[in-house]
């Protein structure tokens, strides 16, 4: 009734494609990005520098991670350590050609991760299902290992982490402690729109229709002409190059400076649980999967003082961790196919509503 | 799929976005002290009694004075769990409140909030731990690392080991082995290290423990076995302590020549390896006991009356101390900003005043309750760390003694090195702030 | 010239002028590789059976140990505690197969495995809420396991065995050859064996997959007691045990997912393996090499053997 598409038709091919063919899709997407250009005007810091930044930062991550295990079927746990090689990338160039535009130098650092992706993704060849996520392990604790080890990355700092100098973009300051958080938010929201849209049409693409097709069966791929080492290596280098962006923004837009732990193991698996809780194969689950595994911990964090009740800092800590298991297990037994499923349920419940069929 | 899961789900989230709102109302007449602590995660028992400690006494400062100078404290801890991430939410989640001073209580925590400090005008206190470097008060104004910095806890230990060995131009030729958490932490002593090793011609073996491998250990201590170094010091942190004191004893290396920081002077580092542990040595700056007058006050009023999470045998280990001696200088600093602008609620911008002019005789430490307690403390505006003195504690299998005196740190070997980091410091992130903020006169 | 030195012939030279050591090295490897197979046994088993990656094995250890001390603290009889960890580990497992595994049944395994993290997460809170989050001494006392060390003379030089580590090493192969033993010898154990070979041709010829799961999660349970009392011992008791459970993923795609033997042999491997290189070669590179040394043994082998030492041959069909 309410997300009815009669009466819309379609007299074009290009029309029929589109990735949001209804009118009411086109509106809500509308709205959403409405709402989330003008949300600095009416949102406090607080939200804005510790709720949003973050989630659209760990949304890019959770897009990169999904290009390569939703829709390539690849397992990787690498995720927190490709994010790091973007951020040092970012670093290094920006330290040794400061006049270069920052924006500049956070995508090119994620051709840099793309590279290391693109390597250590040539086991694939040969390895899948779980033992690949744990051959990714070994890229992980490698890696992991050369942020701490080689100084040259992190310019000889003697606390050994990477600290964000102040860069310019048009006169504004957009990185360094003095970047206000709307600076930085709409340099973040900017970036994530676009690259949300390159993967989107890279997905409804002839990339991603390999992609999915090496998901579903790799054997039966190759044999209708896929060749698996480019389809395969070139995920990796897709994914790692969008991990890379979200990693170098995590530094530079939200942190401010990292020491080689922002890039551990539990990174990976966060961001493994938001594309698994949001929808394997699905950008918007990326979306919602980074809001429920991001948000809810700080929501439950937050939360209790709100409600008025006092309870140790301690306290809520270990019930935060309890309800983010528990809600883990009902939303997977809810919906194994994650929130991004449970979204087009609701979409075609809201389509008969009021009536059940 | 069923309706009734999905309206269920759709409750949860909503009910969690709605709870993002969080509100910032706050009562004016109390001064809002936000301790960013971790009770949990594989660092907690380290963390635990300084967190008990930090809070304790404040809240003693609440129950017996009302406070400080007639305004309540309102204590307010954040779990941080060792984790820079949920770190820098606490701070984003307290900025907002006017928080008197920022306790980050974690390396990798002060590193992201230095930069911070001076745009929010919030004082960060990093009390001996986090950046040497931020002891240079023209370049740092605003982040204080009292009483001692890493670089002094070495040159500390050297002088130490020296003595032992008969003067420190008897250390050439000795082998000193160097352990610790390989983390931004572990690798700061490092520079001045090879500095000292070169001054006195004394060798050094490096031995990094990841924070994965910190409960094993055991290719670090066969290689300590192999080297035979003859004095070992160690820069660990959480559980890493405990489990180097365990492998050292196995080993069979010599307790009374392994050496740590302060950070591994807690009762649990030692306790674990039980009688083995005996003859272990690490530096520490705050007496442990209970038997000083604040700390009975706090066994009185706060742990006696249920209002703090601390078992009561805990009271007065030697950590707990340390958290205590954290919460004298905040206590003091309040103090001391409320004399010097005559408000009674201060902020975070009155309270670095307070800070810089910082200046515990002991005289004052007496008047505190905490008569031999510290070492005299003394901060002023070019110096934020203040270089204090240190004494060396020895496990005697079931408590710590003080086996040395107040060892004075290499100021004439560690303040060109800090004066040097702060440069390099300032040179790498260009559009650092020039230093405007005025200096008091000392109180 | 020096580096080829320093890689190719300085630590064998090493190794022959100091045998004692290289003994040493080989000793703690075996020990801490027998340790490592431990926390792999506990994924093996429940894989085995129900094709679940149990990623709160190292969880399991944990609440496991704390249980057991949280227990005797609390005033019980060690031997008691012991008793009342076990069923607790029984009630775990039973609340995990009726909670978690059975409302799950039939989903891909990515989805399982996410479960598991849900239940890691829900062991981190609750054990941290109940216990507290300092750390634990064993009770290696109360359960009468040795203490000290004795060094025996050879090669020129002397070689130190902990009591403890004899013991461990014994536990844990007696608890392998038991193990070993159930699944092939006892009427439950062939049950697993079917089922892990076919949930439905199991479920056909009349075996009840939920008491299954609950005896594996059981076995891993026990599994996951022994490993915590004996880390426990060797550090103590507190959570940062859990990322020793990383430890045993390479373990694992060593030796095969399936396969017991392959856990115990890809724990000796990996556990020589990453102590002699650190040991030896670890200098070169400023040490600190076994955060990930076994991640690359293990990709070597798994380069050569896509499916492990001893695991099932994978075949692929279209």
């Amino acid at each position: 009734m309410l997300y009815r598409e009669a009466g819309q038709f379609k007299t074009s091919y290009a029309s029929d494609q589109a990735i949001f063919p209804i009118l009411q899709d086109r509106i809500g997407i509308v709205v959403i990005l409405a709402v989330a250009f003008t949300l600095p005007l009416y949102a406090d810091d607080f939200i804005v520098n510790a709720v949003m930044i973050p989630f659209l930062i760990f949304s890019l991550a959770a897009i990169g991670l999904n290009l390569l295990t939703g829709y390539t079927g690849q397992l990787s746990l690498g995720t927190g350590a490709f994010m790091g090689v973007g951020a040092y990338a970012c670093y290094k160039l920006t330290t040794i050609w400061p006049d270069v535009n920052i924006i500049v130098w956070v995508v090119c650092s994620g051709f840099f991760s793309a590279a290391v992706g693109a390597v250590f993704g040539l086991p694939s060849l040969r390895i899948k299902g779980f033992y690949l996520a744990i051959a990714t392990l070994a890229a992980q604790f490698f890696l992991e290992w050369c942020f701490i080890r080689i100084p040259w990355l992190y310019n000889e700092n003697i606390s050994g982490a990477i600290e964000v100098p102040q860069r310019e973009l048009f006169n504004i300051i957009v990185t360094g402690p003095r970047a206000t958080a709307e600076t930085r938010y709409y340099v973040v929201l900017c970036l994530v729109v676009a690259m949300t849209w390159i993967a989107s049409n890279l997905m409804h693409g002839r990339i991603g229709r390999t992609w999915m097709a090496v998901r579903d069966m790799d054997i039966a791929a190759e044999l209708m002409g896929i060749r698996l080492l480019p389809t395969k290596l070139m995920a990796f280098a897709v994914s790692s190059f969008y991990c890379g962006v979200a990693g170098a923004l995590m530094v530079f837009l939200w942190y401010g400076g990292a020491e080689p732990a922002v890039f551990n193991i539990n990174q990976s698996f966060t961001i493994l649980f938001m594309i698994i809780i949001g929808g394997l194969g699905s950008l918007l689950g990326s979306f919602l999967g980074a809001a429920l595994i991001y948000v809810l911990p700080i929501a439950l964090r937050f939360g209790p003082e709100l409600l008025g009740l006092h309870m140790h800092a301690a306290t809520v800590e270990h019930v935060t961790f309890m309800v983010v298991g528990i809600l883990i297990i009902f939303f997977l037994i809810a919906e194994p196919a994650g929130l991004a499923r449970l979204w087009q349920i609701g979409k075609q419940k809201l389509r008969v509503w009021p009536f059940p069929y | 799929m069923k309706t009734k899961q999905l309206c269920v789900a759709i409750a949860c989230a909503g009910l969690m976005a709605s709870a993002v709102y969080a509100s910032k109302a706050q009562a004016e007449d109390s001064i809002y002290v936000p301790l960013l602590t971790y009770r949990t995660g594989p660092y907690a028992n380290s963390g635990i009694p300084i967190a008990n400690g930090m809070h304790d006494y404040l809240a003693m400062l609440n129950e017996r004075d009302g406070g400080i100078g007639g305004v309540k404290l309102n204590i307010e801890e954040c779990e941080t769990g060792y984790d820079t991430k949920k770190g820098v939410e606490c701070y984003e989640s307290i900025k907002g409140k006017n928080p008197a001073v920022v306790n980050p209580w974690s390396t990798g925590i002060t590193l992201q909030l230095i930069p911070k400090a001076g745009v929010d005008k919030i004082p960060i206190l990093s009390m001996a731990y986090g950046l040497s470097a931020a002891a240079v008060g023209k370049d740092f104004p605003w982040v204080f690392n009292p009483p001692a910095t890493y670089w002094d806890g070495m040159s500390m230990i050297i002088k130490y080991i020296g003595g032992k060995t008969g003067g420190l131009d008897k250390l050439k030729g000795k082998t000193v082995g160097f352990i610790f958490l390989d983390a931004g932490y572990g690798r700061e002593p490092i520079p001045l290290l090879e500095q000292l090793a070169k001054d006195y011609g004394f060798k050094v073996k490096l031995y990094a423990v990841a924070g994965k491998e910190m409960q094993d250990q055991s290719s670090q201590w066969l290689a300590v076995r192999r080297d035979r170094p003859d004095w070992m010091i160690m820069w660990g942190w959480g559980a890493m302590n405990p489990t180097a004191v365990k492998r050292a004893a196995e080993n069979g290396y010599p307790m009374d020549h392994f050496i740590s920081v302060w950070w591994g002077g807690g009762e649990d580092d030692a306790r674990p390896a039980g009688a083995q542990a005996k003859g272990y040595l690490t530096l520490n700056f705050a007496v442990p006991g209970e038997k000083f007058p604040a700390i009975e006050a706090i066994m009185k009023d706060v742990v006696g009356k249920g209002k703090s999470q601390t078992p009561k045998d805990k009271v007065g280990e030697s950590h707990y101390n340390k958290g205590v001696y954290n919460s004298v200088m905040i206590a003091e600093a309040i103090r001391n900003a409320q004399k010097l602008t005559g408000k009674k609620v201060v902020t975070g911008e009155d309270v670095r005043r307070g800070l810089e002019t910082m200046h515990i005789t002991a005289a004052r430490w007496k008047e505190l309750g905490l008569d031999g307690f510290a070492a005299p403390l003394n901060i002023t505006c070019a110096d934020h760390s203040g270089h204090q003195p240190a004494y060396m504690q020895q496990w005697d299998g079931a408590k710590w003694v003080k086996v040395s005196d107040w060892i004075q740190p290499m100021t004439d070997k560690v303040g060109p090195m800090l004066d040097a980091a702060a440069k390099e410091y300032v040179e790498k992130n260009s559009g650092w702030p020039k230093r405007t903020e005025a200096c008091d006169k000392a109180m | 010239m020096d580096i080829l030195y320093s890689i190719f012939i300085d630590p064998f030279a090493q190794m022959i002028g100091a045998p004692d050591l290289l003994v040493q090295t080989l000793w703690d490897g075996l020990v801490g590789g027998m340790l490592y197979a431990l926390i792999a046994l506990g994924f093996v088993l429940i894989f085995k059976a129900s094709g679940v990656f149990n990623f709160a094995q190292g969880i399991m250890v944990v609440f496991a140990g704390l249980t057991l001390v949280g227990l005797y603290e609390a005033g019980v009889p060690a031997f008691i505690a012991l008793a009342l960890a076990i069923a607790v580990m029984y009630g775990l497992a039973f609340a995990v197969e009726r909670v978690v595994l059975r409302p799950l049944v039939n989903q891909p395994d990515i989805i399982l495995f996410m479960a598991t993290f849900g239940i890691t997460y829900f062991l981190i809170g609750f054990g941290e809420f109940v216990f507290g989050g300092d750390p634990k001494v064993m009770i290696t006392d109360d359960l009468y396991l040795p203490k000290g060390s004795f060094n025996v003379k050879m090669l020129g030089g002397i070689v130190n065995f902990q009591r403890l580590d004899i013991v461990a090493v014994v536990v844990a192969s007696i608890m392998v050859a038991a193990l070993a033993v159930f699944f092939s010898k006892t009427r439950i154990g062939r049950a697993l064996r079917a089922v892990a070979d076919s949930h439905s041709a199991a479920l056909s010829v009349g075996i009840s997959l939920e008491q299954i799961w609950v005896i594996v999660w059981f076995a891993a349970g026990l599994v996951a007691l022994v490993t915590g009392i004996f880390w426990g011992a060797r550090s103590n008791v507190s959570f940062a045990l859990e990322v020793i459970a990383l430890k045993a993923l390479p373990v694992l795609i060593l030796g095969g997912f399936t396969s017991i033997p392959g856990a115990i042999v890809g724990g000796l491997i990996i556990g020589v393996g990453e102590k002699l290189a650190e040991f030896y070669w670890g200098p070169l590179v400023g040490g600190g090499t076994d955060a990930w040394f076994a991640y690359v043994i293990a990709l070597v082998f798994l380069l050569f053997r896509p499916q492990g030492l001893f695991g099932e041959k994978i075949i692929e069909r279209v």
